[in-house]
């Protein structure tokens, strides 16, 4: 049974080369697209801020899977063929974007208005009070929210498994279609997610100590 | 006292203000001149506050209008009221000074570096200067050893401080404080409007709203009774705050003050 695994080993490391890869891309794209539009819908102009709004509330209130779905077999009839690698990416993107958007909105406006206000006071424009007061403050209370959406990332990524994309979820899958392993298999993946997530955490702890305002 | 020789360095004509159908300030006219400190008392809501942040247009105001040194605030000219630009509003804004009751410090950055925030991006200072220049007025409110402190690492007399050497670091014409010792504990207030009496002394130009009539009593040129949104009284704190005022209001806010903090 171990030498089964081993064998399968390079195999799995490549599933997780996929779910890394694919789980860096969405954090990734999600992050810029995220902040743009949240930032749009802060302090856009109204036209744009109805549409992040009209964006964010139907993608949050659709299941990531339909979503999925949608993009792979819905587009095609729009005259989009996408992968199903480059498909799935764009799904989970579309969706952490949203979830983004929300972090984005919420930090800002947790800062409270005496900090604009005395911004203003000492003469700042608006874009220096944005960059200069407002955006320093809020990477802060962006910071837990999005770190804990990053794992969530890496988790959601096994979902591309679904549209057949061999990440480690469903290198696990096969694996065990051909050896008939699954618990030993099955642990050994929730070991690596978590292992994942645990790095994660543990980074996003520092990081935010790293940006408190007070020091130890 | 501000008189036809002696132009106005403040010069608030009939300003006018509604918060929806609310009439917050009626008309309000009142003239300061340069070194002068006036303080604004009165019940609240009588519009103490908005009538200070029109001064600096953190509040705009529909009716009348407010000038510094014979410039327009807020808008192009009174009789059109078409906003001024964004980058006019800030240039305006950095040439008075403003203190909040709840300090209001950036809490990311040290309390060198709140000093030194408006005198880099809007002064154009370079760093170094701007810190000298920090440290500076940190020593004037006794924080010298504070620079690299953080906000939430200081008391709020200290912030507070700091927020005084935030706003006369950029050398303001005229210095707006709104209850700047409301918000603290009775024993740091001292420490706060003694700050205060010494800028006086320096001659800065201020415009208060206090609730400490002693310290009013003592430190201002002039007081000012708003009630209603308007101005009930003026004059040398001797006359505005004698007993025997023939103000009924001004009374009633006096025998109910006195009644309440004596
Ligand atoms: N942003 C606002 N929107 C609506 N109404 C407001 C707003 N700001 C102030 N007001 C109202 O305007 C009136 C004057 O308020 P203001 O804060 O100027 O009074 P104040 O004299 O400073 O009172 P206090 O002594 O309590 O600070 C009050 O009735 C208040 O409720
Ligand atoms: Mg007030």
């Amino acid at each position: 049974m171990l030498s089964q695994i081993l064998y399968a080993l390079p195999f799995l490391a490549k599933g997780f080369a996929i779910t890394l890869w694919v789980s860096l891309l969405v954090v990734v794209l999600s992050l810029i697209a995220g902040v743009l539009l949240g930032v749009g819908l802060v302090y856009g102009p109204a036209p744009l801020r109805w549409a992040v709004r009209i964006f964010s509330d139907t993608i949050r209130g659709i299941p990531i899977l339909v979503l999925m779905f949608f993009v792979y077999y819905g587009l095609p009839a729009a005259g989009l063929h996408l992968q199903s690698f480059w498909a799935a990416v764009l799904a989970l993107t579309l969706f952490k974007t949203a979830q983004v958007v929300e972090y984005v909105r919420g930090a800002v406006a947790s800062i409270p208005k005496g900090q604009s206000e005395a911004a203003m006071a000492i003469g700042l424009t608006f874009r220096q009070r944005l960059t200069s007061v407002i955006f320093p403050q809020a990477f802060r209370r962006f910071l837990p929210p999005w770190i804990n959406g990053v794992t969530d990332a890496v988790k959601g990524s096994a979902l591309v498994s679904l549209l057949g994309i061999t990440d480690l979820m469903q290198a696990i899958n096969q694996v065990i279609g051909r050896t008939y392993e699954a618990m030993p298999l099955y642990i050994l993946g929730a070991l690596i997610y978590f292992s994942v997530n645990y790095a994660l955490s543990y980074a996003s702890r520092r990081l935010e100590r790293r940006f408190a305002f007070i020091r130890d | 006292m501000a008189t036809s020789s002696t132009p106005a360095l403040l010069d608030i004509a009939e300003v006018s203000k509604s918060f929806g159908q609310v009439a917050v300030l009626r008309s309000v006219s009142l003239q300061v001149a340069k070194g002068e400190v006036v303080t604004i008392i009165g019940p609240s809501g009588s519009g103490k506050t908005t009538l200070l942040r029109c001064v600096n247009f953190l509040e705009s105001y529909d009716g009348g209008s407010i000038r510094i040194d014979g410039k327009e605030v807020g808008y192009r000219d009174a009789g059109t009221r078409q906003r001024r630009s964004e980058r006019d509003l800030a240039a305006m804004r950095a040439e008075t000074g403003m203190v909040f009751q709840s300090f209001n410090l950036f809490p990311h950055l040290t309390a060198a570096g709140n000093i030194m925030l408006g005198l880099t991006k809007v002064r154009g200072k370079s760093s170094a200067e701007a810190r000298a220049i920090a440290e500076h007025w940190l020593g004037r409110v006794g924080l010298a050893h504070k620079a690299d402190s953080l906000p939430a690492e200081l008391s709020g007399g200290q912030q507070q401080r700091v927020g005084i050497a935030r706003a006369v670091a950029m050398e303001p014409k005229i210095l707006l404080l709104d209850e700047i010792t409301s918000a603290l504990d009775p024993e740091l207030v001292g420490e706060v409007l003694a700050v205060v009496r010494s800028l006086a002394e320096d001659g800065m130009t201020m415009v208060m709203v206090t609730h400490e009539m002693a310290f009013a009593r003592d430190a201002s040129t002039r007081i000012v009774f708003m009630a209603d949104g308007g101005v009930s009284a003026v004059g040398p704190p001797k006359e505005v705050l004698a007993a025997e005022t023939t103000n009924e209001r001004l009374r009633t806010f006096l025998a109910r003050f006195r009644a309440s903090h004596f």
